[in-house]
């Protein structure tokens, strides 16, 4: 199962969490940080199970690797935020189907970048080799709306459907219950804050300064989590109003889809941008090191999605605009299809895990 | 994170250290405006001495101060410092760090600590106790980092070796940087150095040859180099060399820097034998917070300095999780072999401690009374046969948290030398807190006389210069 281990002498990624997380248990300086830790101090052994919900409650916020006496040179060599970062890619990628695929992508910057320039040039041919009818307007010109749905709807559910097999997976496996409506209520409460990596005392975390805190993190992931958010809000408003009200696009700019998109595409565009430049300056072997540029490249991809959005917005009106929109849907195509093999599966699962976290606090 | 380019011979004030102690006089010292600086032995991941092992500080309150509950008075406070150290206490100092605890707190937290309700399986300090957000290691960080923005200069792998005393002045301090030599003349010094326990050549003058096989809790950089440089010179010394602070810890845990995760508290359900097989003394004679400092001089006093505490599994989830795991068995002769005991005589001593075993109501949490009975020595609670397989096994060696033996100071932190008290050389920490306690230790204290002092020592240090 565990084909990527990392170092023979402290064996899988599992392994060498869980040689980590019993110093920890016996320490226990960590507990006000996040959430991770008092599911550690519930339990005395760990099982492989355990250490995968544990992992999925980190949020990579660094604290616990500033605040231990324990760090190399010393000979404990605690890094919990590396070995809980590797147990996580190790999780995602056993965990996803198909398999293979989250390898390739999790492992390697360029499965992205190549995805997603065959996304924009399938896009391209596709513009090109299915004329749209003479009655469209507005994008319908360049690219029939029927040809959209045929393609995007597939696009959007298949991936949703492989996710949706890996979750159960993970359900099975870390022993999760049938949620109640509270413990919805609260995983959902913690991921809207983000509580994990504000540092137990709300300063924020250790990702990009070092010793010292900072809120920069969770502000960038907020925007790109809120800009998202608001994205999918204006294609799903979008869509009803398309196909509950008879209104199709083009939509005014005081229209719901118009200001969701444009303001959700904005915070999307700079909260990468603002993730980039902390990733840049964070410290690689505080995370899982293998991943580093597959992520940044994800990272860079939903950037592009929500740049060439607003693009596309912008310069709608000109010759530039079936070109734009090629490169737009484009993207759009490979990140949808890349989701549930890259780093946008965490957001997945570390909901899962808020959510059997909320169950084994009695929530 | 910058290192300064040019290094300020001549400070204001130079800050022997580079723990608790040190940093608070470096700030409080900085914001009176004088230029600091700070030496600090150890390199930049191990900065912070025994300070960045902590986990509380005790501290004084009137009524519910930020994360402590109820109150806590100076007169409660002193009560409880007279019993652990037999009344071996300088009671002036004493209640001057007592009383100022309560302010420490304040300018602690406004110097960036951050402190959380007690930890989990701590509760019985969420009264008396403060717990640091993170640790000792997240504190020294906020320190350092407010050290660094107030334009302090610091050094590490910064070795003092000598202060030069003139009469009752520090003329020089020779110290090496990277290992290249330098001498500062600042206008006053503050030593924060800490005590001398990961000296063992010194612990072993003192202890005799069994302190070759004592563990070292903390920092290998405490190791007294600057304290035996003063006192050589006159200055004068309070404390005995042989009494530190010493608990008993897992036998298998690092000559030096194991920290808190080697301690084991599962003693009290336990039947705890010498290198012989033999028991040597009460195991259930308190709660274990309140014997926990007396089992390190127990195990000293052993042959070879080892103990080894037998549970079997009725008492294996009754304390904290261990470090490593322990070595287990499903016999008592089995156990005995793997740790290295005669098994037969091991099996006797179980056995005569089974017999003497009573019926009768166990409670994990509180003294239940559950005594043996015609045993010598008796185990006065928790007394419990020892039958259930698997049996389990931790040895225990001596830890050494630190020494006594230190400074002199008055109320001003102020050292005394040969010629009566100095005019430009204070003392805080560790290195002095053998002015406070002779003897004992109180959970938490060592973090109140490193602030306090800390802090008077910056400020008096500060007005001198
Ligand atoms: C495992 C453990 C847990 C503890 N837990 C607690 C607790 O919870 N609460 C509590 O109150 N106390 C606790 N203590 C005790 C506490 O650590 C000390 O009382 C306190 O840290 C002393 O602070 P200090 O600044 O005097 O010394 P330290 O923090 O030890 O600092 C001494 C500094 O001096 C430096 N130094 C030494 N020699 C030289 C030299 N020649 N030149 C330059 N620099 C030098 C060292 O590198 C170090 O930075 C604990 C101790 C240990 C070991
Ligand atoms: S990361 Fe280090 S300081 Fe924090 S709980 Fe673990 S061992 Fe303790
Ligand atoms: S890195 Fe942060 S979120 Fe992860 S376990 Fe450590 S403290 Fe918790």
């Amino acid at each position: 199962m565990y084909d990527d281990t990392p170092d023979l002498a402290t064996g899988t990624p599992h392994d060498e969490a869980r040689r980590q997380l019993q110093i920890c248990n016996a320490c226990r300086y960590c507990e006000g940080y996040c959430s991770a830790f008092p599911a550690i101090t519930r339990l005395r052994a760990f099982a492989d199970g355990d250490i995968t919900q544990i992992a999925n409650l980190c949020h990579n916020c660094c604290g616990c690797y500033y605040a231990c006496q324990y760090t190399e040179p010393h000979e404990f060599a605690l890094n919990l935020p590396q070995a809980l970062a590797q147990v996580r890619t190790q999780s995602w990628q056993d965990y996803a189907w198909p398999a293979p695929l989250a390898r390739l992508f999790h492992r390697h910057a360029y499965a992205t970048v190549a995805a997603t320039l065959l996304g924009i040039a399938a896009l391209f041919l596709l513009i090109q080799a299915v004329p749209a009818p003479a009655s469209g307007t507005g994008f319908y010109a360049v690219l029939s709306h029927s040809a959209m749905i045929a393609l995007f709807a597939p696009l959007f559910l298949l991936p949703l459907a492989a996710l949706a097999l890996g979750l159960r997976r993970y359900w099975r496996d870390v022993g999760g219950a049938r949620p109640t409506l509270a413990q919805w209520r609260d995983a959902l409460a913690q991921a809207a804050q983000m509580r994990n990596l504000k540092g137990g005392h709300g300063e924020g975390c250790n990702f990009e300064e070092g010793a010292r805190f900072t809120p920069a993190r969770r502000m960038a992931h907020h925007a790109v989590m809120y800009g998202f958010l608001l994205c999918f809000a204006s294609t799903s408003t979008g869509t009803i109003l398309h196909y509950g009200f008879d209104m199709p696009a083009p939509y005014s700019l005081w229209s719901l889809p118009k200001l969701f998109g444009i303001t959700g595409g904005l915070l999307l565009t700079a909260g990468c941008v603002w993730m980039l430049a902390l990733k840049a300056r964070a410290e690689a072997h505080l995370s899982d090191p293998e991943t580093t540029a597959a992520d940044t490249a994800f990272v860079g991809l939903l950037g592009m999605v929500a740049a060439s959005g607003l693009a596309l917005y912008a310069l709608g009106q000109t010759v530039a605009m079936p070109a734009l929109l090629a490169l737009h849907l484009g993207a759009v195509a490979s990140f949808f299809l890349l989701t549930p093999y890259t780093k946008m599966a965490h957001g997945f699962f570390r909901l899962a895990a808020l959510l059997k976290d909320a169950q084994a606090r009695g929530v | 994170m910058s290192k300064p380019a040019e290094i300020n011979l001549t400070p204001d004030i130079l800050v022997v250290g580079g723990g608790n102690a040190a940093l608070t006089a470096a700030l409080c010292a900085r914001e009176a405006g004088r230029y600091v600086s700070v030496l600090e032995a150890a390199p930049k991941p191990y900065r912070g001495g025994n300070s960045r092992h902590t986990r509380n500080f005790r501290c004084m309150h009137r009524g519910p101060l930020g994360v402590l509950t109820g109150s806590y008075g100076e007169d409660e406070y002193f009560d409880d410092l007279l019993k652990v150290t037999k009344g071996d206490t300088d009671p002036a100092l004493a209640k001057l760090a007592i009383a100022a605890s309560e302010r420490a707190y304040c300018w602690m937290e406004a110097h960036g600590v951050r402190f959380q309700p007690s930890l989990s399986g701590t509760l019985s300090l969420s009264r008396t106790n403060a717990f640091f957000l993170g640790g000792g290691k997240a504190l020294v960080n906020a320190y350092y980092a407010q050290a660094e923005d107030a334009g302090i200069d610091l050094h590490y792998n910064a070795h003092v070796d000598h202060l030069s005393v003139s009469d009752t002045r520090i003329t020089e301090v020779t110290a090496r940087l990277d290992e290249v030599a330098y001498r500062f003349t600042p206008g006053a010094v503050i030593v924060a150095s800490g005590g001398f326990q990961a000296d063992t050549n010194w612990l072993a003058r003192a202890w005799g040859p069994a302190a070759k096989n004592f563990l070292i809790r903390g920092t290998p950089y405490n190791r007294g180099v600057v304290l035996k440089d003063l006192l050589d010179q006159g200055m004068e010394s309070v404390g005995d060399p042989t009494q530190c602070h010493a608990v008993a810890i897992d036998g298998r845990a690092p000559k030096f820097d194991g920290g808190i995760v080697t301690r084991l508290d599962c003693v009290p359900f336990s039947v705890v034998v010498n290198r012989d097989a033999e028991r040597f003394y009460d195991e259930g004679e308190d709660i274990w917070p309140k014997r926990y400092a007396i089992w390190g001089r127990l195990v000293a006093a052993q042959p070879d300095q080892v103990a080894y505490v037998i549970i079997d599994a009725t008492s294996r989830e009754l304390f904290m999780p261990s470090v490593f795991p322990p070595v287990e068995a499903d016999t008592i002769e089995g156990l005995g072999q793997q740790l290295g005991l005669p098994g037969a005589k091991l099996r006797q001593t179980i056995d005569a401690f089974n017999a003497a075993c009573r019926p009768g109501t166990f409670h994990a949490t509180e003294l239940d009374g559950l005594a043996t009975e015609g045993l010598t020595p008796p185990k006065t609670n928790w007394a419990r046969p020892i039958i259930e397989p698997p049996f389990y096994g931790y040895s225990l060696r001596p830890g050494v948290t630190f020494t006594y033996l230190g400074l002199k100071v008055d109320e001003t932190a102020r050292v005394t030398g040969a010629g009566g008290r100095m005019d430009n050389l204070w003392a805080a920490g560790e290195i002095m807190a053998g002015s406070i306690l002779g003897q004992g230790y109180l959970a938490g204290f060592g973090m109140t006389i490193g602030t306090v002092f800390g802090q008077i020592a910056g400020e008096e240090a500060a007005a001198h210069v």
